[in-house]
């Protein structure tokens, strides 16, 4: 698994701040990351890196069906979002992306701004090397995981057609 | 076994002999609905790689968010809808003449009781005034539905609200859900199915019951839905042909919670910036002084909030710093409006009336809020930035609330704009 750094956000994070709606006339993957937090963190989009992962307290991703706001942050490299809890339409979108959605109070309390994480979704941990502490978290159901091992849901159709 | 009317749609919909909250079902849908983003749909679809959609006439495309297109890059996606649209045949397009896709949906008879609907938008739980289980899906999985027609469920657990007592003047079913979405907040209602009863449902009309299954997605609700009346079967009879399956729920069903309101006791509500559940009584924010007002939307453009709305204007001209935006939520709404003289009366006072649609709801394009700018609207939504620069700031209000606000320059209460 990549190593990453954690970006930490508060509650309610919504659909219009993740991806702003003046940025969805385009499918582009370059142009979404480059908008990616936009309205809420504008350091976002600059330096965030491969392997990241978004920690956020509850209701994370409320608001619109915009699939774009779950890819953006795929596209910025993000290979997991932590949270107190999700709204049902980011969760499935994020799924269908690829990227893990990982419901945690416990982990979300133990994850600041700025640590050093090893994220293993097989394992159900997360290693917070910056203090040193292993946090795990409940495995997703087996049907989830197989969409997310494929890389997302189109891949994993793919795969299931071809059978 | 008792079930509710999201039990029992997902039952009948997945072919499954029982089932029960927390289950995941493989559904069969009905119908499928995508908007602007169906150009999304579509390259996915093409990623898929089958050939045909599963049922061309199971698929409904209406282009709303910004119509007429408001840039190349838009242009180049209305564009390819319509090529995807003429080489899959797909029966049930509707392109940028005829306003939002919650409103055309029930108007063009795609929405009957029973069904299973979604939709690539988070308010397809508009449905639900209808007796449908509708709820909102991604562009990817929507792709999956084009292809296969079926899509994976988690049977919802079902919460109840009785709303009883009468509506007093000048409140509206958008008042009532401002209500209930600030006491349930945000996050209240995640995951679960809403039904609705009361003898304030049984009186309102089909529009207002729409205003408040479109809102509950605002608590995070994957269904709203209103058990249907003769007021629903009136509404549809000239509208479709299809054989009507009403569901309702069972004596026994067992909901997770269920909450009594008296509507009487309900005042006119604002939803204060940045969030739909900062719900305030509208004395608390009287006096805001606002830029902008916004009467339309899938939420509060239809014919009678058109009339809530030019009741406060009584000859009198909207605040010569404000810009009242009014878009019609259908180009049958339009007409309806013109045919009440509502139109011209909103003309009249130095409204700028605009195309069916989305309008400046999602912030695109035809009203984008400068920084520092208020806005009072009767869209859905007011998240920060949602309309133009992050330091702008919406507030959420029925017609009458924004309509009232408009004349006077700042936010008013409406019973006060009714004794003018």
């Amino acid at each position: 698994m990549v190593k990453g750094k954690v970006w930490k956000y508060g509650k309610d994070v919504n659909t219009d701040v993740i991806l702003p709606g003046r940025y969805l006339d385009s499918y582009e993957p370059e142009y979404l990351a480059s908008h990616a937090m936009e309205d809420l963190d504008r350091e976002f989009a600059k330096s965030v890196k491969k392997g990241d992962i978004v920690v956020a307290e509850a209701n994370f991703g409320c608001g619109s069906s915009r699939e774009q706001a779950a890819s953006c942050l795929g596209y910025c490299g993000v290979q997991a979002v932590v949270a107190k809890s999700f709204s049902r339409l980011f969760y499935r979108n994020a799924i269908n992306q690829g990227i893990a959605v990982i419901e945690s109070p416990e982990c979300v309390d133990a994850l600041n701004k700025g640590d050093e994480v090893d994220f293993d979704l097989k394992a159900g941990t997360i290693k917070n090397l910056t203090t040193g502490k292993t946090l795990t978290f409940r495995p997703l159901p087996p049907f989830i995981m197989e969409i997310l091992e494929a890389g997302g849901l189109v891949e994993h159709l793919k795969k299931k057609m071809a059978k | 076994m008792a079930y509710t009317i999201a039990e029992k749609i997902l039952m009948r919909a997945s072919g499954s002999k029982k089932v029960e909250p927390g289950e995941i079902v493989n559904a069969k849908v009905d119908v499928a609905m995508s908007h602007d983003n169906a150009a999304l749909v579509s390259k996915v679809f093409g990623e898929i790689g089958v050939p045909k959609v599963w049922d061309a006439g199971k698929i409904v495309i209406p282009i709303d968010h910004r119509v007429p297109a408001n840039n190349i890059k838009t242009a180049e996606g209305h564009m390819k809808i319509r090529n995807f649209v003429k080489k899959q045949g797909i029966k049930h397009f509707y392109d940028v003449r005829e306003g939002v896709c919650h409103q055309i949906m029930p108007e063009f008879g795609h929405v009957v009781p029973g069904d299973l609907i979604v939709g690539t938008d988070s308010h397809t739980t508009t449905y639900g005034a209808f007796g449908a289980f509708s709820t909102g899906i991604g562009a990817t999985e929507m792709a999956a539905v084009w292809a296969t027609g079926e899509l994976w469920l988690k049977v919802p657990e079902t919460f109840k609200i009785n709303l009883n007592g009468k509506l007093s003047e000048h409140v509206f079913s958008k008042d009532v859900i401002l209500q209930i979405i600030g006491d349930l907040t945000a996050e209240g209602a995640n995951y679960k199915s809403i039904e609705y009863y009361g003898e304030a449902v049984d009186a309102m009309s089909v529009g207002s019951r729409m205003t408040i299954t479109n809102m509950s997605m605002e608590m995070g609700a994957k269904s709203a839905i209103m058990a249907p009346d003769q007021k629903v079967f009136d509404y549809l009879k000239t509208r479709t042909d299809r054989k009507l399956n009403p569901v309702t729920a069972d004596k026994d069903a067992k909901y997770e919670r269920v909450t009594d309101y008296d509507v009487g006791r309900i005042g006119p509500k604002v939803a204060c910036p940045h969030a739909v559940d900062n719900v305030k009584d509208i004395e608390d924010v009287v006096g805001t002084e606002i830029h902008q007002a916004v009467l339309g939307s899938c939420t509060n453009g239809r014919t009678e909030d058109f009339k809530a709305g030019a009741r406060m204007l009584s000859g009198k001209n909207i605040h010569r710093n404000v810009r009242l935006i009014v878009a019609p939520a259908s180009r049958q709404v339009y007409l309806e409006a013109m045919e009440e003289g509502l139109i011209q009366k909103f003309v009249q006072a130095g409204a700028l009336v605009i195309n069916p649609g989305c309008g400046p709801c999602l912030g695109a394009h035809e009203g984008i809020l400068a920084k520092g700018e208020n806005c009072i609207s009767s869209t859905n939504r007011n998240f920060q930035g949602r309309m133009g620069d992050t330091e702008s700031n919406i507030y959420l209000a029925s017609p009458a609330t924004v309509v009232a606000s408009a004349v006077r320059g700042v936010i008013t209460d409406p019973r006060e704009g009714s004794t003018w």
